[in-house]
């Protein structure tokens, strides 16, 4: 899981037909804070299509979760400005009303959190929690048919004898088996979109790739479109079609998986890179951290967010990283891959100078 | 459950016989002879060596074991009590007799438990009624004017003394502004005088209680709210689709009502075993009333009789609040 193997099977081969079923253009998130307002999110934009899996990576405070949970409507209007075009299934849902709002949360579009003791409720008992997101989108059914889908979601994401451990509390459950009940809760209305907010964070090694796999099976079985939000670039590797690196709020580099993985032309998705440890690597292989803390939204750096923290704004001409945000651009590997950043030859610095240290013995194979 | 109920009772009658001791032993070592108050009284004051009279029949010259032994004796089989010259039969389960009255404690004692129990009932009631929803709707509206102005209003009131609070009620409610309805305070018999003198007798003193109850409810119902609807699974619950109402109430609520019960059985027994400054403000003739009459006189079979009604009262309203606590959060198991 915490390997990232450099050649990515990618599913991205696979087309649909339709457009994408989530589309998020220029999204702003604005909390207005008692120091002034904080930008979590500024100018996100992406899209996911049914079947395929965007993964969002990028530390703690980068705006991951709440991009999300401003597709979910889920921030309180009255502490969170919302500014952009979140388009789902074609409606636009920032600014749409909270009833109906209520109708596509957790029915065309559905979230399963981290750390699933503290995101079910103590106490209620499983099957009850599934059965109230199952009536409350299917109003003429009866509490029977909403037990029988109970059991049948919790049978669906391997839970073994469902029929009994339905009437289990929470706390009853293994870590892994609650977060198999979080995904069945997600999945009980055949949701077209499931965000999957660090799903495996609070789970074992073992578990974390069971969790996954399920994910996976069930994706296909539904057709659904996934994001799967994540600080792990393991889980990106296993599960992700497209990829978006977040920085302080803002997406610094964007392509498809192999692109971000094996071609990356931003130091920070470098960084990243370079901070995952490789059971399989030569010992010369080094881990290397990303020096410096994230970047205090309230006063973000001024020009690229990220060279503070960067090794390599030495390379760019002037006091450019300083003062000038770049703007987010199309990459050397086509223009599906945009990064953001004012590197003259990235793929030259990353090739000549970021995969000795990180993964020596690639470094061959790949000239 | 069973066993962890029986476990709790074994102990809470270990707790009601260390109460009984104590106090025993308080009375028996105390400044003055338990004896001179009772033979002042009769003697009209002049009490002078007749003392010892007293002090011999009441048992006062006993070594203290031998008379905690008899008392204990008299709970389980009845006992002849001897005061002076007079024999008081006592049958059991005997807790003395008063000093004072010459009445048998046990009867007394059951004949002020409507009042004090009338003056809990309706104040928990007010204060639970008003409390809890006021508190939710502060909950809901956190950092709003509303809140601000309730929760700094509540923390004004709750600062007051209770018994200044309970006493500018009374000033206000019936002697300044006369309304007729508090007219005439203290408990009158449901049956025998008229549900509306028994309502109109203790209504001041509910909304004294009330009042005072409901700040605090407000604020432990507006915490615990506050925090309930932090967690993450009120997230989820919204991400289900669910109506603000639902996640509100049987999430949020639901949640944040196991603190509220739990402090809620705590006072709710206190508020049983005898509220001596409302019954005393008030004039309402209950438990509480009695036992500061009896410290006043230093009726010692009636104090004793007092406390330990108290100490049985908390031991059972806090073993019934461990009960349902167990009930309401599924994750707690009895043992």
């Amino acid at each position: 899981m915490t390997s990232v193997p450099m050649t990515q099977s990618s599913a991205s081969e696979r087309t649909s037909s339709e457009g994408p079923f989530l589309e998020v253009e220029d999204l702003t998130v604005t909390f207005p804070t008692e120091d002034g307002p904080v930008t979590a999110v500024s100018g996100l934009t992406y899209s996911v299509e049914r079947g395929k899996t965007l993964g969002i990576v990028g530390e703690s405070g980068s705006g991951k979760s709440v991009s999300s949970m401003a597709v979910m409507g889920l921030h309180d209007a009255k502490s969170a400005k919302i500014s952009g075009s979140i388009r789902v299934g074609g409606t636009e849902v920032v600014g749409l009303g909270e009833s109906r709002m209520r109708a596509l949360r957790g029915n065309s579009m559905a979230m399963i959190f981290q750390d699933a003791l503290a995101a079910l409720h103590p106490f209620y008992k499983i099957g009850k929690q599934l059965e109230e997101a199952y009536l409350v989108h299917h109003s003429s059914a009866s509490k029977r048919d909403a037990r029988r889908k109970a059991i049948e979601m919790l049978d669906r994401v391997g839970i073994p004898q469902p029929d009994r451990r339905v009437d289990d509390y929470p706390h009853q459950f293994s870590g892994g088996m609650r977060q198999r009940a979080m995904i069945a809760m997600g999945l009980i209305n055949d949701p077209s979109l499931l965000i999957a907010d660090e799903p495996t964070t609070a789970l074992d090694v073992t578990v974390q790739a069971q969790i996954l796999d399920l994910l996976q099976d069930l994706q296909r079985e539904f057709n659904s479109a996934v994001i799967i939000i994540t600080h792990d670039l393991g889980v990106i590797a296993e599960m992700a079609d497209d990829v978006l690196v977040m920085y302080a709020g803002r997406c610094v580099e964007y392509g498809t998986a192999k692109q971000i993985l094996v071609a990356p032309e931003m130091p920070y998705t470098w960084g990243l890179l370079s901070s995952v440890p490789d059971v399989t690597a030569s010992t010369d292989a080094r881990l290397i951290p990303i020096p410096g803390n994230p970047p205090s939204l309230l006063r973000p750096p001024s020009g690229c967010s990220f060279h503070p923290r960067c090794l390599h704004s030495d390379k760019v001409r002037g006091d450019l990283c300083r003062t000038e945000l770049p703007a987010l651009l199309p990459a050397s590997t086509g223009t599906a891959h945009l990064k953001r950043c004012h590197l003259a030859d990235p793929v030259g610095v990353y090739q000549n100078e970021v995969l000795p240290e990180i993964a020596p013995d690639l470094v061959e194979e790949t000239r | 459950m069973f066993a962890y109920v029986v476990k709790r009772l074994i102990s809470g009658v270990l707790v009601v016989t260390l109460v009984s001791m104590a106090i025993f032993l308080l009375f028996w070592y105390g400044p003055s002879s338990p004896a001179q108050p009772i033979c002042d009284r009769e003697t009209s004051n002049r009490c002078g060596n007749k003392i010892e009279l007293y002090e011999k029949t009441l048992g006062y010259d006993n070594p203290v074991y031998e008379e905690y032994g008899k008392y204990v004796k008299g709970v389980f089989v009845g006992r002849t009590l001897t005061i002076a010259s007079n024999d008081y039969e006592c049958s059991a389960p005997c807790l003395g007799v008063s000093y004072r009255t010459k009445q048998p404690v046990k009867e007394e004692l059951v004949k002020r438990i409507p009042a004090t129990f009338s003056v809990a009932i309706g104040g928990a009631f007010l204060y639970l009624l008003f409390g809890v929803p006021i508190g939710v709707a502060a909950a809901r509206r956190r950092g709003s004017i509303t809140d601000k102005a309730l929760v700094s209003s509540f923390l004004f009131i709750s600062s007051i003394p209770y018994y200044l609070f309970a006493l500018l009620t009374w000033l206000y409610l019936t002697i300044t502004f006369e309304i007729p309805l508090f007219s005439e305070t203290g408990y009158f018999s449901p049956i025998k005088d008229g549900p509306w003198a028994w309502f109109s007798g203790l209504f001041l003193a509910w909304v004294a209680l009330g009042i005072f109850g409901c700040t605090q409810y407000t604020r432990f119902t507006r915490g615990a709210m506050v925090e309930a609807l932090s967690e993450d699974y009120i997230r989820t619950a919204k991400s289900k689709g669910l109506p603000t109402r639902t996640i509100v109430y049987k999430h949020g609520l639901r949640a944040a009502l196991v603190p509220v019960v739990t402090i809620f059985g705590i006072d709710f027994g206190t508020l049983l075993a005898g509220t001596i400054f409302t019954e005393r403000i008030f004039e309402i003739q209950g438990i509480g009333w009695w036992s500061l009459q009896a410290v006043q006189g230093r009726d010692l079979p009636v104090v004793q009789a007092t406390a330990l009604f108290s100490a049985v009262v908390l031991i059972i309203s806090n073993l019934l609040v461990d009960i349902v606590y167990s009930v309401l959060d599924p994750r707690v198991r009895l043992s």
